[in-house]
């Protein structure tokens, strides 16, 4: 009746375990509560969880990515206060359970803290840079967003029931098969990240198309910010690469599930071919990543400096160079896997050439600062703290890729420092950069800026602090993932990295009390005309947050920074002769039935309740064809309604001129 | 419109009927040596693809929008990426351990 | 300000054929997802041909005459898509159902075969945890069944739409994007055939 579900399931095994499940139910209790006695069940039901508006949607994966941040750091700041004791087994954690928090780290950080903040950001600003309306499939958008979500609640469920994975984020098998993981942990992952990867190649999909398809008159490739360009080609990654992900964690589950021999120790199986299936989606996928925070920066850096972003084609085609060779590098991932020579050496070339355009890219934003009037808000920081501290860890990713020295480095805290030091400075910052740059236009008021600056400095000097003395024990020989060592050498080293942690930990809570002061004050700090920076491109000139339909009329663009050319032609803000009628999409509950029922199934499937696979199937398959039959899914605007909302915007605005004839 | 129509269709399944029997054909009879009859069945379903592109999918260079050619070329350089480069990388491995 | 207000009118992006082009193209660059999957399966299956841990191999399992059956169902299948797609064009409604239901048939056929096939070699203690080569076997030639019989279903759902609500936009518009992924299907099973079934009885 429940497969393999007992009472054993729930983790009284250990004090830690229990008060991670005890906390993470308490959370969901207290969000319960606290909906209920404000009485905003219906109001969430109709304008958060039921929206297909990209803004809205946006907003909401922002929201993941924040509670999953602060979920995937109770591991980092666990790990660091263990590898800090544990010398000579000094550590409070066991090996397991260790193991489940380095794996549960990873996964969390990449697949639902870093991909739904990236998701994020792309949906609240690029519709509104190409001036349209919303993306090409806002149901769809909705369905990505609810699958990201019963991703994150899969692995968060693993927390109170069963265990997680204790094969890393990456899952290597024969260690991660049936044979020698026969619990559920690993089958969490996988179904966490298959059923959230189909999202993410839903949203990849999605923006392809609205960003080819719907850009405003006037708006050609050349004219699109550089924020939207790093979202085209993202979204091209995401549409191409996921597939190799569902397809290695698919041949994985399979041999678990139904007892094949892909990557088994015998039967003919061949295990290498996972690293290589992984892979080919895992080089791309750090270049998804990567390429919406430069594109943020290369915002940031223009905005702040008051000047025309310098090198615009250069930017565009390094950024479509990087989408590309990103595909052709992956086998850097495991140099030490055998390989001969020549193929070693061809990867390790490819690797080093693809650092070529990103060191272009910092060139152009160098140079747009330079002789610029810098203003430095806290998204500006983050773009000063990402060039400086990005390009160090830029030199030691070609250091790795040399295959001679990966040998000596591969799976040390060198690796791992390297991949930190390009996640946190160039991923993070870039996303922190853009959450505070486009808050104001999401919500209507501005951030407290100390705070940001604050958490600015906190995480910067605690990045350092934790990052730095990894290389330097990489170098001294110190594997990654360690539970205890015996070298006392390497304790003084993981202190240090450990106080990094704390003043990390700082930095989060600065994020945290930032935000709560920005709400408290944010009468005062509103954001009256939309415009909070004398903005360079279109989402500047909507109010804060724009209307449903973002654009009563949609505007015609004449310059790469359209937002400037009609403030100097003096039209930014001029009313139309009349308004039209709006066709907008209605609210859809499909998307977070259908995410809701994936959840239940991947849960289903982790601990063999095949009679819930079955029905929660049949019910997402009905549910679809439902939804594909459906002919009614959008209402009109009115026209007046229209002009009600834009009267009350110019009437915020202050702007009278321009009333009707 | 209509006749451009069927015409396209028939010719398309004629064409992929003739490139299915070849190599049906030569399997059946083993009239060939197995390398040869390989390069035959490669040949004749990557011919045969492009008729399915063209005459079934009316691929083509004139009224197929850019962006679903660019999408196709994309997808065939991908391709010979990914499962070359794979195929390059196993083999090699193969040879090295046996696996 | 100024007097003169310019307005620039809004063409909201309409239902029509602006909507058929954008899902159009999001339906072909799914596809193009779906061939990455393909081919990273026949990968697979390429290097694993030879891994049948002392099992059988595909000389011993396949039917030269079952995998030409498969495939002239489908092909032909195929035909009668394009035959509906061209009544649909023409607003021909009785001809497209008709259309439907024989390439609903053809393609039934087929996968009554395909598990046929797949329930002969399971019997046979050839099943797809028996080695290496038949778990890419199955999972190949399977992933490409499932894809079919998804589109069986999608055939008939769209069976029931042209019915109740006759050859409207919206209807004709997702019969061309079941057109592509019909399409689509068949070019798979070119690469089938071709990788698996004609080299393995060589």
């Amino acid at each position: 009746m429940f497969g393999k579900l007992t009472i054993e399931a729930l983790p009284l095994y250990s004090a830690i375990a229990a008060s991670g499940a005890l906390i993470t139910v308490g959370g969901a209790f207290v969000v319960f509560v606290v909906v209920t006695w404000l009485k905003a069940w219906k109001y969430l039901w109709t304008e958060w969880l039921t929206s297909v508006d990209h803004k809205r949607i946006g907003v909401m994966y922002i929201v993941l990515a924040l509670i999953m941040l602060m979920r995937g750091f109770v591991d980092a700041i666990m790990m660091r206060a263990q590898q800090a004791m544990a010398l000579d087994a000094g550590g409070y954690l066991p090996p397991e359970h260790f193991d489940q928090i380095f794996s549960s780290h990873g996964t969390i950080m990449i697949f639902f803290m870093a991909m739904p903040f990236m998701t994020g950001l792309m949906n609240i600003a690029v519709p509104l840079q190409i001036g349209t309306r919303d993306v090409a499939f806002p149901f769809l958008n909705s369905l990505s967003l609810w699958l990201s979500a019963a991703g994150a609640a899969l692995v968060m469920v693993s927390l109170v029931i069963g265990k997680f994975s204790t094969a890393g984020w990456t899952g290597y098998p024969p260690y991660s098969g049936i044979e020698y993981n026969p619990g559920v942990g690993v089958d969490y992952w996988i179904w966490a990240l298959l059923i959230s990867g189909f999202g993410s190649t839903l949203t990849g999909i999605n923006f392809v198309v609205t960003i080819l398809k719907r850009r405003a008159p006037g708006m050609g490739l050349m004219r699109m910010t550089p924020f939207t360009w790093t979202a085209l080609c993202t979204s091209v990654l995401m549409a191409f690469a996921f597939p190799g992900l569902t397809v290695a964690c698919g041949l994985l589950a399979l041999d678990r599930l139904l007892g094949m021999h892909f990557f088994t120790n015998g039967q003919g199986g061949n295990m290498m071919n996972y690293p290589n299936l992984f892979w080919i989606w895992g080089h791309p996928e750090v270049y998804i990543l990567i390429l919406p925070a430069f594109g943020v920066f290369s915002e940031v850096v223009s905005t702040f400096s008051k000047k025309r972003l310098f090198g615009y084609e250069s930017l565009v085609y390094a950024t479509a160079a990087i989408a590309i060779l990103s595909f052709t590098v992956w086998l850097h991932h495991f140099f030490t896997m055998g390989s001969s020579a020549n193929v070693n050496a061809f990867f390790g070339v490819t690797t080093m050439i693809i650092a070529v355009p990103t060191g272009v890219k910092v060139f152009n934003w160098l140079l747009t600062m330079y002789r610029g009037r810098i203003t430095f808000h806290p998204s500006m920081l983050w773009t000063v703290g990402f060039i400086v501290t990005f390009v160090i860890g830029g030199m030691t990713g070609v250091l790795l890729a040399m295959p001679p020295a990966d040998f000596l480095m591969h799976n040390t805290t060198f690796l791992v420092a390297h991949f930190h030091n390009m996640i946190i400075p160039g991923m993070l910052f870039g996303y922190l950069a853009g959450y505070m740059y486009w808050f104001p236009k999401a919500f209507g008021f501005k951030m407290n800026e100390p705070w940001g600056v604050a958490a600015f400095w906190f995480w910067t000097i605690g990045f350092y602090l934790a990052f730095m003395p990894l290389y330097v024990l990489g170098f001294m020989g110190m594997p990654r993932r360690m539970e205890q060592y015996n070298d006392p050498t390497w304790q003084p080293w993981l202190l240090a990295a450990a106080g990094g942690a704390v003043l990390i930990l700082i930095g989060i809570a600065c994020l945290v009390i930032q935000l709560a002061v920005s709400i408290r004050d944010r009468r005062k700090a509103a954001d009256v005309t939309g415009d909070p920076y004398d903005g360079r491109t279109l989402e500047w000139a909507t109010s804060s947050p724009p209307p449903p339909y973002n654009f009563a009329v949609l505007p015609e663009v004449r310059d790469r920074e359209p937002l400037v050319d009609m403030k100097e032609r003096g039209v930014v803000y001029q009313r139309p002769r009349a308004y039209e009628d709006i066709e907008m999409p209605k609210n859809s509950a499909v998307g977070i039935v259908l995410g809701g029922l994936a959840f239940v199934l991947g849960f289903g499937v982790v601990w063999h309740i095949w009679w819930l696979v079955i029905v929660c199937g049949l019910a997402m398959w009905v549910t679809l064809a439902l939804r594909a039959s459906d002919d009614d899914s959008e209402f009109v605007l009115s026209a007046a309604e229209v002009e009600r909302i834009e009267d009350a915007r110019y009437r915020a605005l202050g702007n009278q001129v321009g009333s009707r004839p | 419109m209509e006749r451009h129509g069927l015409r396209s269709y028939l010719v398309g399944f004629v064409l992929a009927v003739v490139l299915t029997a070849i190599p049906f054909y030569l399997v059946a009879t083993h009239a060939l040596p197995p390398s040869r009859i390989m390069y035959v069945i490669a040949a004749a379903a990557v011919l045969q693809i492009l008729v399915h592109l063209r005459f079934f999918l009316h691929l083509n260079f004139t009224t197929t929008p850019r962006e679903n050619l660019l999408a196709i070329a994309f997808t065939a350089v991908l391709l010979f990426i990914m499962v070359g480069g794979s195929f390059w990388i196993m083999i090699d491995l193969h040879y090295r351990m046996a696996l | 300000m100024n007097a003169n207000v310019t307005a620039v009118p809004s063409h909201h992006q309409p239902e029509g054929s602006d909507a058929h082009d954008q899902r159009a193209l999001g339906f072909w660059l799914y596809l193009m997802g779906d061939a990455v999957i393909f081919g990273l399966l026949f990968m697979t299956y390429g290097i694993m041909v030879g891994n049948t841990a002392g099992g059988p191999s595909g000389k011993a399992l396949f039917s030269l005459n079952n995998a030409a059956l498969e495939t002239a169902l489908l092909l032909v299948s195929s035909t009668t898509f394009g035959f509906a797609s061209l009544a649909s064009r023409a607003g021909n409604r009785p001809a497209v159902l008709s259309w439907l239901l024989l390439t609903f048939v053809l393609g039934a056929g087929f996968i009554f075969l395909e598990i046929r096939e797949f329930l002969g070699m399971i019997a046979a203690g050839a099943g797809p945890d028996r080695s290496g080569f038949l778990s890419a076997f199955f999972t190949l030639v399977g992933t490409h069944g499932t894809h079919v019989s998804v589109g069986l279903v999608w055939i008939l759902i769209m069976s029931g739409q042209v019915f109740l609500k006759g050859l409207s936009l919206p209807v004709t518009s997702r019969l061309f994007r079941l057109g592509l992924f019909w399409h689509f299907l068949d070019i798979a099973w070119v690469g089938i055939f071709s990788v698996v079934y004609l080299p393995g009885l060589l």
